[in-house]
């Protein structure tokens, strides 16, 4: 088990004929997903590095049975390409695009049925280690194991992640939800996943300043929706206020989304915060009692 | 981007939201022709994206093309916390009899956007919510929806705005709902919105925040980009694509990925220095762009040491660090006031490659921003 995507996912990437599209659908495959091919308008009939190519993501549905679905398209055209997948009844819609309009964020996300699951935008997708990867993720840093993790960025997964297997601490799913201030699942989706699922023991949440995403996780682990153990990381103490820093979403607005904010909300509900990404791995192991190794 | 207030008015005055008459003036001459154009008790108003003009003086007022110009050249080149007036406006008083509030802006949590209105206007909207929270009405409106009348008399009921001025409210309110989603705004709000003592109500201050990712379906707006006060540097990197926020420190960071150089910098303060700036060299890090990477944040004068963080991921170790060699091949820094952390795949290779070349490397984050620390103070 795991959440969102697992070894019988059938996946479609959105923009396949594309340069950075037909680079991670390669990766992809070559780390076991069953990628059933592609999507790019006009193009439907090819075949590009022995993916088939359909027109739309309808077509590529009825053709493949696919359920998952990653973009990769230009931000102008990111949002039609999420409510076509959405449309065509793909139940988990990927889009690692950076840089869509705020604004077709807000109008996709009030159609979205509950039914779909829109992870992004601006993300690295999601791996279930050991059995699929959709998204852009260096796969090998990922170890199987026990431990879920959510995140809101991209290269701190992989810092976090690759001190997690050096301590020999596999991971059950891995959710980059992205970086954007509208995004399609939260920590608190997450979270509500991990722990309904049976193959994880204890969640990571990496967040960063700007919005109220951790404090509404913490939220839910007051009102004890949560019984796995938890432990987090708050990137963004030094970040002055107003300064967009890199990400769309990571900003402080006023008295608004500072990681003291946030670091004391996860510390009134007994979440440990750590001090430094390298850290994590120890946390972990205290939380779920493991024999030392980090 | 954030609009100047002369910019915010133009385009509520375009979406048929009431505004004082004014003009934009960026010399004393041109003030002095405005008021000499229009006599009437005007206020100036120094151009800044700064909050608290009014206090630090920024505010003066002016009846006549002589009395305008002490203020006009008070405040022309002033500077607001940092900030230099660059313009001011030059706005027909009103007299006011009551100040409301009144914004819309995206709420993340519900995905929506959300309308947030008060009674008590011309202060900060933060400070009425944690004095006065029953003082404010919020209503996050379903963009499928749209806006109705109905949104309008039910926030106005809400947040108390007087009978008087309703139907006027709810039709400013729908006027700003339609800039808001014209614009692809991420904030626009007035604050005060005055109802004059003739009972009319009128936006007398205008903030509008636009999305960045939205600009490009708004060329007309292009103008106002180069017009906004930027930093240099900042400016510099943009054109590069490279996202760089300058700091107020003295060391230098570059790393690859948003997150880890957020957290790059936290470790840099938590050894006890000052980041100099935030650099996101992005995925790959090739060697050009490595290279002006390097010279945009040491072209800084206050950055004593620099600290590069990368991490390998799909990307080879090896090849970034060959990258790194390149870029910082050309000179420009020295190597003796630089650290570098080099981890993930094929990160022995990596250090090797950095090694041979006489580019001391740390193991880890913590250790790289003591050391970048340590080197800024020396």
């Amino acid at each position: 088990m795991s959440i969102y995507l697992n070894k019988k996912s059938i996946v479609l990437v959105q923009g396949i004929t594309g340069r950075e599209g037909l680079y991670h659908a390669t990766r992809m495959r070559a780390y076991g997903t069953n990628v059933a091919g592609g999507v790019t308008p006009g193009k439907g009939g090819q075949t590009v590095e022995h993916f088939s190519v359909f027109d739309t993501v309808s077509d590529a549905r009825a053709r493949t049975g696919a359920d998952t679905t990653v973009i990769f398209v230009p931000p102008p055209f990111a949002a039609d390409a999420i409510l076509e997948a959405a449309d065509a009844g793909i139940g988990l819609i990927i889009c690692i695009t950076e840089g869509i309009p705020v604004h077709d964020m807000l109008k996709v996300m009030s159609v979205i049925p509950d039914s779909t699951r829109v992870i992004g935008p601006n993300c690295p997708g999601i791996i279930t280690p050991g059995e699929a990867l959709a998204g852009i993720m260096p796969g090998h840093v990922f170890s199987a194991g026990r431990v879920g993790l959510i995140s809101r960025s991209g290269t701190l997964t992989y810092e976090i992640v690759d001190q997690l297997t050096r301590a020999g601490i596999g991971q059950s799913t891995c959710v980059g939800i992205g970086g954007d201030p509208i995004i399609g699942t939260v920590f608190v989706d997450c979270l509500r996943a991990f722990e309904r699922d049976d193959a994880t023991d204890a969640v990571v949440v990496v967040g960063e300043i700007g919005g109220t995403d951790e404090e509404d996780a913490a939220d839910l682990i007051r009102r004890k929706h949560v019984s796995k153990p938890v432990v987090a990381f708050i990137g963004g103490r030094s970040a002055p206020e107003g300064k967009r820093m890199g990400h769309a979403g990571a900003i402080v607005s006023g008295s608004g989304g500072t990681a003291k904010a946030k670091i004391a909300a996860f510390e009134s509900v007994n979440v440990p915060v750590a001090d430094s990404p390298a850290d994590i791995p120890s946390l972990i192991a205290r939380a779920l009692k493991l024999p030392a190794r980090v | 981007m954030r609009l100047l207030e002369y910019q915010g008015k133009e385009l509520f005055a375009e979406a048929g939201i009431p505004t004082p008459t004014g003009k934009v003036a960026q010399t004393v001459e041109e003030a002095v022709a405005i008021m000499r154009a229009n006599p009437a008790p005007s206020v100036v108003k120094a151009q800044v994206l700064i909050g608290g003009r009014g206090k630090a003086g920024g505010i003066k007022f002016a009846n006549d093309e002589r009395d305008v110009v002490e203020p006009a050249k008070a405040i022309l080149g002033m500077n607001i916390k940092g900030e230099i007036a660059k313009r001011i406006w030059l706005e027909q008083r009103v007299d006011i009899a009551k100040e409301l509030y009144l914004s819309i802006t995206v709420d993340r949590q519900s995905k929506r956007p959300i309308i947030i209105a008060s009674a008590m206007g011309g202060m900060d909207i933060e400070e009425v919510a944690a004095t006065h929270p029953d003082g404010i009405a919020k209503y996050r409106i379903d963009p499928a929806m749209g806006y109705w009348p109905f949104v309008g008399r039910r926030v106005a009921k809400e947040a108390g705005i007087p009978k008087e001025v309703t139907a006027q409210f709810v039709d400013i309110l729908g006027k700003l709902y339609k800039l808001f989603f014209d614009i692809g705004a991420m904030l626009v709000e007035i604050n005060p919105l005055a109802i004059t003592k003739d009972g009319r109500l009128i936006a007398s201050d205008a903030k509008v925040d636009i999305d960045d990712n939205g600009l490009f379906r708004h060329p007309e707006l292009e103008a106002w980009k180069t017009d906004l006060p930027s930093d240099p540097l900042e400016e510099r990197a943009r054109k590069t694509g490279l996202a760089y926020v300058h700091l107020d420190g003295d060391v230098g960071i570059i790393g690859n990925g948003a997150g880890l150089v957020m957290g790059t910098l936290d470790a840099v303060k938590a050894a006890g220095g000052e980041p100099a700036n935030f650099l996101d060299v992005g995925g790959g890090a090739k060697a050009d762009i490595v290279r002006e990477a390097v010279n945009i944040v040491t072209a800084d004068p206050k950055v004593k040491s620099l600290f590069i963080n990368i991490f390998g991921g799909i990307t080879r170790g090896d090849e970034v660090a060959k990258g790194l060699v390149e870029a910082l091949g050309g000179g420009g820094w020295s190597k003796d006031k630089l650290v570098i952390r080099l981890t993930g795949t094929n990160e022995k290779e990596g250090r090797a490659v950095l090694q041979a070349n006489g580019i001391k490397s740390v193991e880890t984050m913590n250790e790289g921003a003591k050391q970048a620390v340590a080197l800024a103070r020396a």
